[in-house]
C-alpha cells in the first residue's frame, strides 16, 4: 500500500448529500473490469445520459483535473460494501475526502488503500468548499491539520492506529500475522467459554 | 464491571488485542463469502501463498450473479459464468463448505446463514456484503466489509475494527394491522436520514421489537445500513432461541443448554448507557413507499411526494429534486395509482417464508394485471420448498407471477434481471439507488403487502383496500 504523508492541490467540491457506493461504481461497470471503474467512477454524476461527459459536474471540470483532495457531502459513499469505490476514487487521483460524514464500511476500506477520509463538521466543510478553485489546499496527516488557500488551517482528527498505517504504508494482513499466537490463544480460551461456536454439528 | 450495552457485551468477548483508542482485534465467528465478493479476495490470498486461517468457520455460497431463473445453470449470466467457477475452485481449493447452485441449502447468504444455524446468538459474523446487518435479527453482531477487510479475515480469522457509538431505537406500542417491520424502518430512515444512525451500532428495543417475530426482525435489522448503521441487533429472546433450536448446524442436547444460558445473558444492561437514544411509536406507523432514490425518501403510502424544498440542508433540497427527476414524478403527487411495469417480491430484506405468506394472502384468487412483470424470488431452496408445501407457488403462479429459484436476483443489476431503463418497479429490496435495478430503472421500495398489490393493480395501490374487497378464489 502507498503510504501518506500530506498532499497538496486542488479541492473538488462536490457536496451532494447520500451518494453512495452504486453511484461510485455502478455494479454494470464493476463486472466490465479495472479499467471501465476509472472511466465511468461516478457515472450517473459525471455522465449524461446520452453517454456525454456533463460539463456541470465538478469532477469533469478543468480546474479540479488531477486535484488530490474531495470535499464530499454527509453520509458520502454510503451503501453497498463494494471496495471499487474506494479504487476508482484512488485511480482519479484522489488521496484525502473531506465530508460531514461517511458510510462506515467504506470509511475503514479507506484505509487500506492509502486514502484518508477525514470527518468534519457540516459547517467546516462547506466553510472549505468556499475557497475551491480559489487556489491550494494542504492536507497533513503528520500535523493532522488541513490548510486552506487563504492559509488557514482547520484540524482534524484520526484514530492513531489507523494514522500510523497510512503514514507506514504497511498492509494490516502482515501486522495481524505478527499475532498469530494472540489469535490462537483466543480460540483456545474461546473453546471452552463457547465450545458450540467451534464444534458445528453436520458440517 | 460497568453497565454494558448487548452490542459492548458481545465485542469484549471477542477481543483477541486492544489497541488503543476504542480500535481492537476481534475473532470472527463466522465469515459468510458470496460469489460477488468472495472470489477475489480468495485469489489475493492464493497470490500472498497464504492459506485461509480457519475454512472450518468459513461457508460459501453463490448468490448475487446467478439467475434465479427455473432451470438455470452457472453458465446463464456473464457474471456467473466468470465468478461462480471461481468460486467453486477456491473453495474447493481451502476446504470451505460451499452450498452450490444445486444444493439443497443453496439461496441468499443472509438468509441461509440463520436457517442454517449458522448465525447464532452473541456470534460475530461478517461477509463481504454491506446487508450482513442481517443476522441481528437473532442477536449476533454482523457487518459487513470491503475486500480487504473480507482478506484480513481469510487470513487471520480476525478484523481490526473501531468500537461503534451505541444507538437505541425504541419502538413502542405495536405495528398495525397490515403494517409491516419494513414500513417501519422505510418511517424510520424517512424521519431520521440516510445517515441517521452512521458511526452507530443500532438496537432495536421496546414493546413493538417484543412481539416481533424473528423473520420481522432480521428484516428491521437488514435496512439498518439503509439507516447509516453498519451494524443493527436486537437482543435474543425465547422467540429467538425457538426459531434456532433443530436448525442444521445449530448446537443441540448438552451444547445446546451450555449455549442457552449463556445467550440468556445477552442483553444491555438496565443501566446500561446509550450514546443516543430515539423513540418511535410503532402503533402510529402506517405502510410506506419511497418515492426517490434514497430509502431516507420515504412517505406514507397514501400520502403526498413531499416539496424538496421542505428538505433542512440547501444541498438535500437539491438532492431531492434531482431524484424526482429521476423518478419521473413531482412534489405533491400521490403515488397512489402511479402505474408499474413491473413487482419484484424478494431481497434479503423481505424472501423469507412470512414474506411470502403476506404476498400470497393478497394475491390468493386475484390476478396480475396485464403489463406488469412480477416476481416472487424466494430467498433461499429452503424457503421455496416450505413455500411448495404450503401451496403458496400456485397462488403465485395462478395469479399470473413468476416463481423463481433462490437469489438476488432484481435487487441488484448484476445478474442481467434487470428493469429497463424509465420503467417503474415495486420492489421489497432495500436499495433505490440511481442503476440500482439497472440503468434508468425506477425504484419504489416498499412492503411484502404493498408489492403485492401493486402487481394486481397494475399501479401503486393500498393493500389495506384490497383485502376488503373480496378475491374470486
Ligand atoms: S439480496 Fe440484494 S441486498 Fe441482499 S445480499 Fe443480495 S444484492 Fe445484497
Amino acid at each position: 500500500m502507498d503510504s501518506f504523508t500530506s498532499v497538496q492541490g486542488a479541492a473538488i467540491p462536490l457536496q451532494v448529500p447520500d451518494i453512495d457506493t452504486d453511484v461510485i461504481t455502478p455494479i454494470k461497470r464493476v463486472m466490465e473490469g479495472a479499467e471501465a471503474i476509472t472511466q465511468y467512477a461516478f457515472e450517473p454524476l459525471r455522465y449524461t445520459p446520452d453517454g456525454a461527459l456533463n460539463p456541470d459536474c465538478p469532477l469533469n471540470q478543468d480546474a479540479y483535473r488531477d486535484a488530490p483532495i474531495l470535499l464530499a457531502g454527509a453520509n458520502f459513499a454510503c451503501g453497498s460494501s463494494r471496495e471499487t469505490a474506494v479504487w476508482a476514487i484512488r485511480a482519479l487521483g484522489i488521496r484525502c475526502i473531506i465530508a460531514p460524514s461517511f458510510g462506515d464500511i467504506f470509511f475503514d476500506s479507506c484505509f487500506e488503500n492509502g486514502l484518508l477520509p477525514i470527518a468534519l463538521a457540516q459547517a467546516d466543510v462547506d466553510a472549505l468548499a468556499a475557497h475551491a478553485g480559489a487556489g491550494e489546499f494542504r492536507v497533513d496527516l503528520e500535523r493532522r491539520q488541513i490548510t486552506s488557500p487563504t492559509g488557514e488551517t482547520v484540524p482534524f482528527t484520526v484514530n492513531p492506529v489507523q494514522r500510523e498505517a497510512l503514514l507506514s504504508g504497511r498492509d494490516s494482513i502482515e501486522r495481524t500475522l505478527g499475532r498469530e499466537d494472540e489469535i490462537a490463544d483466543f480460540q483456545q480460551r474461546d473453546r471452552e467459554l463457547r465450545p458450540w461456536v467451534y464444534e458445528l454439528a453436520h458440517v | 464491571m460497568a453497565a454494558r450495552t448487548l452490542v459492548q457485551k458481545i465485542w469484549d468477548a471477542h477481543i483477541v488485542a486492544e489497541f488503543g483508542d476504542g480500535l481492537d482485534l476481534l475473532h470472527i465467528d463466522r465469515h459468510l463469502i458470496h460469489d460477488l465478493s468472495g472470489p477475489a479476495s480468495l485469489g489475493k490470498l492464493a497470490e500472498r501463498g497464504l492459506p485461509v486461517r480457519s475454512p472450518e468457520l468459513t461457508f460459501a455460497m453463490p448468490d448475487h450473479t446467478v439467475s434465479t431463473a427455473v432451470g438455470r445453470t452457472d453458465a446463464d449470466t456473464r457474471a456467473g459464468r466468470m465468478l461462480v467457477p471461481a468460486l467453486r475452485e477456491r473453495t474447493h481449493a481451502e476446504g470451505i463448505r460451499l452450498f452450490d447452485l444445486d444444493d439443497p441449502e443453496q439461496g441468499i447468504v443472509h438468509v441461509v446463514g440463520p436457517e442454517l444455524g449458522l448465525t447464532l446468538p452473541g456470534v460475530t459474523v461478517v461477509c463481504g456484503d454491506s446487508h450482513t446487518c442481517t443476522h441481528g435479527g437473532l442477536g449476533a453482531l454482523g457487518w459487513g466489509i470491503g475486500s480487504s477487510d473480507l482478506t484480513h479475515v481469510l487470513a487471520t480469522q480476525t478484523i481490526v475494527q473501531r468500537r461503534p457509538k451505541q444507538m437505541r431505537v425504541i419502538c413502542s406500542g405495536r405495528l398495525g394491522t397490515g403494517v409491516e417491520p419494513k414500513d417501519l424502518v422505510l418511517h424510520l430512515i424517512g424521519e431520521h436520514g440516510a445517515d441517521g444512525a452512521a458511526g452507530f451500532a443500532v438496537e432495536y428495543a421496546g414493546s413493538a421489537i417484543d412481539s416481533m417475530p424473528v423473520e420481522g426482525r432480521m428484516t428491521l435489522c437488514n435496512l439498518a445500513i439503509e439507516f447509516g448503521a453498519k451494524i443493527g441487533i436486537v437482543a435474543p429472546d425465547d422467540a429467538t432461541f425457538d426459531y434456532v433450536a433443530g436448525r442444521r448446524y445449530a448446537p443441540a442436547g448438552a451444547l445446546w443448554e451450555l449455549a442457552l444460558a449463556s445467550w440468556r445473558e445477552l442483553a444491555s444492561d438496565a443501566d446500561a448507557a446509550f450514546d443516543r437514544e430515539i423513540e418511535i411509536d410503532a402503533a402510529a406507523v402506517s405502510p410506506q413507499i419511497t418515492w426517490g432514490t434514497s430509502p431516507a425518501h420515504t412517505m406514507a403510502l397514501d400520502g403526498e411526494i413531499p416539496d424538496p424544498e421542505s428538505a433542512q440542508v440547501p444541498a438535500a433540497r437539491l438532492a431531492r429534486s434531482k431524484a424526482l427527476g429521476h423518478m419521473g414524478l413531482n412534489a405533491g403527487d400521490r403515488l397512489l395509482g402511479v402505474p408499474v411495469q413491473h413487482v419484484f417480491i424478494g431481497s434479503c430484506a423481505n424472501s423469507r417464508i412470512s414474506d411470502l405468506q403476506t404476498a400470497a394472502q393478497i394475491v390468493r384468487g386475484r390476478r396480475v394485471a396485464q403489463g406488469v412483470r412480477a416476481w416472487v424470488v424466494p430467498g433461499s431452496q429452503a424457503v421455496r420448498r416450505e413455500a411448495e408445501e404450503l401451496g403458496l407457488d400456485r397462488v403465485f403462479t395462478a395469479a399470473g407471477f413468476q416463481w423463481r429459484e433462490p437469489g438476488c436476483s432484481m435487487c441488484l443489476g448484476v445478474n442481467e434481471e434487470l428493469v429497463p431503463p424509465g420503467e417503474r418497479c415495486v420492489a421489497t429490496s432495500n436499495r433505490n439507488f440511481v442503476g440500482r435495478q439497472g440503468p434508468g430503472a425506477r425504484t419504489h421500495l416498499a412492503g411484502v403487502a404493498t408489492a403485492a398489490a401493486a402487481a394486481i393493480a397494475g399501479r401503486i395501490a393500498d393493500p389495506r383496500q384490497l383485502a376488503r374487497e373480496p378475491a374470486d378464489g
